[in-house]
């Protein structure tokens, strides 16, 4: 229920933001739609905790925050990498253990390994995710496991421990 | 001004991403370069409407992102499966 | 004030173009197919949260801005996705990366 009511609210909130026209005859539309397509959605059966992640919600500003910085690091290393003159890449492949618990904590892990510049998730197979890094340097950071760590924290629920295994 | 300069900045990345689309090799090389054309030509879309003080040019570009993703990953599919249909659904190997 | 943000944008966006023409530098320069492709990610990335970020301090705290945020909220999903289905699909196809290290 919960998560049917997050949907409602999330799709009404990005229908009023981007609509900009507020006579009653529009938002009445508007209205509809949304309940529609939440009917729609609930018919699928495709509402539910993976789809409408709310629990992900208060932690994901500070990710998004340290993801921000990575990618503007990684940004710079690799825009030198391109403009400077002779071979500085040296590409390399490793395969990363995703030590994420759900699917959607594994995702989230490939996605932000691929969009921070200079790594690639090219395969993720039973949560071994197999990365094309642009240098060794890269790839032996990235083996480091910092952001294998950070989305293990982002996935966690609330009042939870923090587990801290070693990861390799 | 400032907007001038970011939009010759874009023509210019989207023709050498064109460039990249002729010379391939592979096919993927040249989805790659499409797909990123598209996503330049979101940028496009947005700086252009505000060099002509229209930002209303946003709600196409928006709808311009979700096509372009739409498109490049039909594109994938067909090529790994040379069919859009639910034939796919039958192989063993995953979808997309 | 108004001269302050300006300069802002000016400096977020000019270097939003620099990273987006890097990116096609890159894209024309790289060897092969996955090193290409994070040449892509430079432009995708960088040059798009920078030009997009230029344009947002530029309109202020209005209905454009929350759309510029959208813009930039779906090319975020959606862009890595499509890199990964790409590399994925390649690799598929058997193209073999050139690596110097391969720890697979």
């Amino acid at each position: 229920m919960r998560y049917l009511l997050g949907l409602i609210i999330g799709a009404a909130t990005l229908w009023l933001l981007l609509s900009g026209v507020y006579k009653p005859i529009v938002l009445g539309l508007g209205g509809f739609s949304v309940l529609f397509c939440a009917y729609v959605c609930h018919r699928m059966g495709i509402v539910d905790r993976e789809s409408v992640p709310l629990h992900l919600l208060a932690r994901v500003p500070l990710y998004a925050l340290w993801l921000g910085g990575e990618i503007a690091k990684s940004n710079w290393d690799v825009a030198k990498r391109i403009v400077l003159p002779g071979r500085r890449i040296s590409p390399t492949i490793v395969r990363l253990r995703a030590h994420q618990s759900s699917e959607l904590g594994q995702a989230v892990f490939a996605n932000s390994i691929t969009l921070t510049p200079g790594t690639v998730t090219v395969a993720l197979r039973s949560g071994d995710a197999i990365v094309h890094a642009i240098t060794a340097d890269n790839a032996t950071d990235m083996e480091g496991g910092d952001m294998d760590q950070r989305v293990r924290r982002l996935e966690r629920p609330f009042g939870a421990p923090a587990r801290r295994e070693a990861s390799q | 001004m400032m907007f001038l300069v970011a939009i010759i900045a874009v023509v210019v990345t989207m023709l050498l991403i064109l460039v990249r689309a002729l010379l391939g090799p592979t096919v993927y090389d040249r989805i790659l370069a499409i797909n990123l054309f598209g996503t330049k030509t979101v940028l496009f879309v947005a700086v252009l409407g505000f060099l002509n003080g229209r930002p209303e040019f946003l709600d196409l570009g928006l709808i311009y992102a979700l096509i372009n993703f739409i498109g490049t990953v039909t594109v994938l599919k067909f090529m790994q499966y040379g069919d859009l249909g639910w034939e796919a659904a039958s192989k063993e190997k995953p979808d997309v | 004030m108004n001269a302050l943000i300006d300069t802002a944008s000016w400096i977020l966006l000019a270097g939003g173009a620099l990273l987006s023409v890097i990116g096609g530098i890159g894209m024309l320069r790289m060897p092969d197919f996955y090193t290409r492709m994070h040449a892509a990610s430079v432009t995708d990335t960088g040059g798009m949260i920078l030009m997009l970020a230029g344009l947002m301090l530029q309109a202020g705290l209005t209905l454009v801005t929350a759309k510029l945020v959208f813009v930039m909220l779906f090319l975020l999903i959606t862009s890595p996705t499509a890199t990964h289905a790409l590399a994925r699909a390649a690799l598929e196809d058997g193209i073999e990366p050139q690596v110097d290290h391969d720890k697979r």
